[in-house]
Parts: C-alpha cells; structure tokens; sequence
C-alpha cells in the first residue's frame, strides 16, 4: 500500500500569521475557533459571497498569505456588526483591516486608496474646496474654506 | 457647553444643509461651536492604507483640539468613531503612543489624552439633555420618520463606554419623540448604508442602501432621519441612482436630525437649508404648516 501522497501541499508562510498578530489590529487573531457568527452578521456577504470574514480569518490563521492579494479583502465596509458580536472579541473589523494594511506593505495598493492619499497629502481633506463651494457657502453665511493643511502630507511621508 | 467644531471633510462641501442647521440648532440650544480651520482630514479614510499613519493624523487633531483647550464635536459618525478610537490608542497602547508622539514632535505639537470627542447628536443627548430640548420645542411635529443611526455612532460600542448599545439603540429614537415626530421600526433599521465601499463596488453599495430604502418604503414613513453626511449621500444623493439601477421608485425625503429638529425649535426653513435636500421635502413642510 503506498502512503498518501503529500506532493500537493498549499503554499503556506508560517510567518503570516504573526505577522498578522503584530500588525496594529490584529492582536487578538489566535483567538479565532471559528464559529462564523462574523460570516454570518456581515451584510456585505449576503450580498456578495466572496467575501467572507470567517475564512479571510481562516486564511490569517493558517498562513496562506495570498489571500493579500484577493480583491474581496477591500469589500468591508466597516460597518463593525462582526465586531460586535464576536464571542471571542478577535475584533474580525480590526483584523482584515491589518490584512489590507499588509497588502499595502507588500505593494498591493487598492486604486481608490491612490487618488485619496494625493488629495489628502495636497489639500488635507478629501474634497476640493473651490470659488463654486466657497461662493454656495457664502451665500448660506457660512465661514469660508481657504485654508489648506499639509500634516497630512508630513505624517505619511515621515520615514 | 463650548466644543471644537470638527467638520470633516464631506459636511463642509456635500452637505451644507447639514452644516447649517447643526449651526443653527447649537447656538439655538446654547452649544458653542468653535471653528478650527487647523483640522485636517480625521485620517478615517487612510485607515486601509495604515491603520498607525491613520490614527496619528487623528491623534493630530487631538492635539490641535487641546491646543486651544476645546472637546471636540463631530457631526459625521466615522470622525466621532476614529478619533475616538485613536484618542484609546493613545491612551492604552504604548507603542502607538510612541509613535504619535514622535509624529506630533515633527509636527511641533504635544498630546496629552485629555481631549473629549463627541458626536453632535451625543452632545445634544448628554450635555443639552432632553428635558432642555423638550422645553424648547415651539412646533411639535406630526410625522413618522424612520431613523438611521449608521454604524459609527454606535460602533465599536467599547470605545463609547456604553453610551448606547448597538443592537437596541435609542438615544437617536428619543431624539426624534422629543420632537413630537414618530420613530417606526422597520426591518433593516440596524443596517449600514453601505457607504464606505461607494468607491470600491458601487454595486454592493447601492444594493445596501436599497434593502434599507425598501424596508423604510413598507414602513410608511414620511422621511428618514440620520446624522452622517455619507449616510445621506447613499439615501438622499442616491437614491434617484438607486431607482433607476434597481428599476423601483421611493421619493423618501431624508432629512438630517438638526433639520429635524430645528423644525421643532421653530426655526424657518431657510435657516435648515431643506432646498438642499436632493429627494423633495416640499410637500412634507407643507403638511407641516
């Protein structure tokens, strides 16, 4: 009889799971046994049922690191529903968010993030505050916008 | 009751209706809203990108806030929701703490942790209180509204201290029976908008906020009540997109709360901006009269 083949093994990192754990974030990740209820609160995957929590921590947990460069990870919308129920408090919101953060790390930048960090770094805020806005603002007596912050711009360029 | 007012990035350029009447109602009620032209972006929106990097731009405006020895009030429920969480970073986690505190010594700035953050409408629950609202209601109003907290005002609840619970929430429906209006239950009241993914699948988004829009439809409600400008970006804005994407029709007007309730304070409709509501509240204020 000959033994069960174990040519076909999953490409797994077994440095991926800490990784995980020492990301901001995604301290609590060992404490994951499971049970789904994040699957299973999240409104996200009654839509869509490629994104499913319960196995992008499953994937956390057993070291394959490809799944940084899933196009699901980015479909939580933050909404904090498998948060708040998680009976072990794994903070399921808390870790995918430190797995995208990993993907950054690694070069996988989703595209709507680019555009946001070049306005945000410009101007400080997310929208262009111009003539057109300043003029309907004005008209309601509301202060004008004409002041622009560069923090943010220091606080992401700082080494 | 004098806050740094925290205006975010979508209320100041999508939702000067928002602006308006958080601005009227405050000083109506005796809430000083200071303007901190200072403050930036709340970093919310970079948490993807790092959630460390994203939480010192909050801890930033933290530190702008003590500067001027001010609380902060928000009016958008993801900035309540983020400052508030970086400002327990800061406080329970030394490690971030060291890495804000060598940011903000970059940026020529000290934190302390000692800066409050509150939602506007928290701020009108605990500091004005209801008892204060309710002697200053002129015009008690006769309608059914659905209300919509959205996630970030109550989520995550441990940051909040229990100020609500985000599975029977109520202090936006007292709120709203202060007014005289009516909040219905309806199915998806718990559910998120959806919004934060607007810009990733749209599809999903909008299919999010239309099981909302559709459960409010069977609830008979006259309007939707909330108090997040991206909340009212996906009902309000959207939702003639909405229609026409899932071929269905609403016509639910979606007001925010200072609205709301500055109809009850007897505030005039100018004052609350409602010509800047995308879904018409005419014939609603009609009713009103």
């Amino acid at each position: 009889m000959k033994a069960i083949s174990s040519n076909k093994k999953t490409e797994l990192d077994t440095t991926f799971r800490s990784r995980v754990i020492e990301h901001l974030g995604g301290e609590n990740l060992g404490a994951c046994f499971q049970c789904g209820t994040c699957s299973a609160s999240c409104p996200i995957q009654l839509i869509d049922e490629r994104y499913n929590p319960r196995k992008i921590i499953r994937r956390a947990l057993l070291g394959s690191k490809d799944v940084l460069s899933e196009d699901f990870i980015w479909l939580c919308v933050n909404c904090y529903s498998c948060y708040e129920r998680c009976p072990q408090d794994v903070r399921v919101t808390e870790v995918i968010n430190a797995i995208k953060n990993l993907a950054v790390e690694d070069g996988i930048v989703h595209p709507s993030l680019v555009k946001l960090i070049e306005v945000l770094k410009e101007r400080g805020t997310t929208y262009e505050v111009g003539k057109l806005e300043n003029q309907k603002r004005e008209r309601l007596g509301l202060p004008i916008i004409d002041k622009k912050s560069d923090d943010i711009k220091k606080i992401l360029d700082k080494k | 009751m004098r806050y740094a007012f925290f205006i975010g990035c979508t209320t100041p350029v999508r939702a000067l209706n928002y602006e308006l009447s958080t601005r009227k109602v405050a000083e109506k009620l005796g809430v000083e809203l200071v303007d901190v032209p200072e403050f930036s972006c709340c970093g919310f929106p970079l948490k993807a990108l790092s959630d460390e990097r994203a939480l010192a731009i909050a801890v930033n405006n933290l530190a702008i806030a003590e500067e001027k020895g001010l609380d902060v009030c928000t009016v958008c429920s993801a900035c309540a929701s983020f400052l508030t969480e970086a400002n327990r970073q800061f406080k329970e986690n030394k490690a971030f703490r060291k890495i804000a505190e060598n940011i903000l010594k970059e940026l020529g700035r000290t934190y302390s942790g000692k800066v409050v953050v509150k939602h506007f409408a928290r701020v009108l629950y605990e500091d004005v209180g209801i008892e204060k609202i309710r002697k200053n209601i002129k015009k008690p109003l006769a309608l059914n509204v659905a209300v919509h907290y959205g996630c970030h005002y109550l989520k995550p609840s441990r940051i909040y201290k229990k100020f609500d619970d985000p599975e029977a929430p109520k202090t936006l429906d007292e709120l709203v029976a202060v007014t005289g209006a009516k909040s219905v239950d309806y199915g998806k009241k718990k559910q998120c908008c959806g919004g934060g993914i607007l810009g990733i699948n749209e599809q999903i988004a909008l299919t999010l906020s239309k099981e909302k829009l559709d459960d409010v439809k069977n609830s008979k409600a006259d309007a939707m009540v909330l108090i997040c400008p991206f909340c009212s970006i996906m009902y309000d804005v959207n939702q003639r997109k909405i229609e026409s994407n899932f071929e269905t029709e609403y016509r639910i007007p979606v007001l925010y709360y200072p609205q709301l309730l500055g109809l009850a304070l007897g505030l005039k409709k100018e004052e609350l901006s409602f010509d800047i509501n995308r879904v018409k509240v005419d014939s609603l204020l009609e009713r009103l009269k």
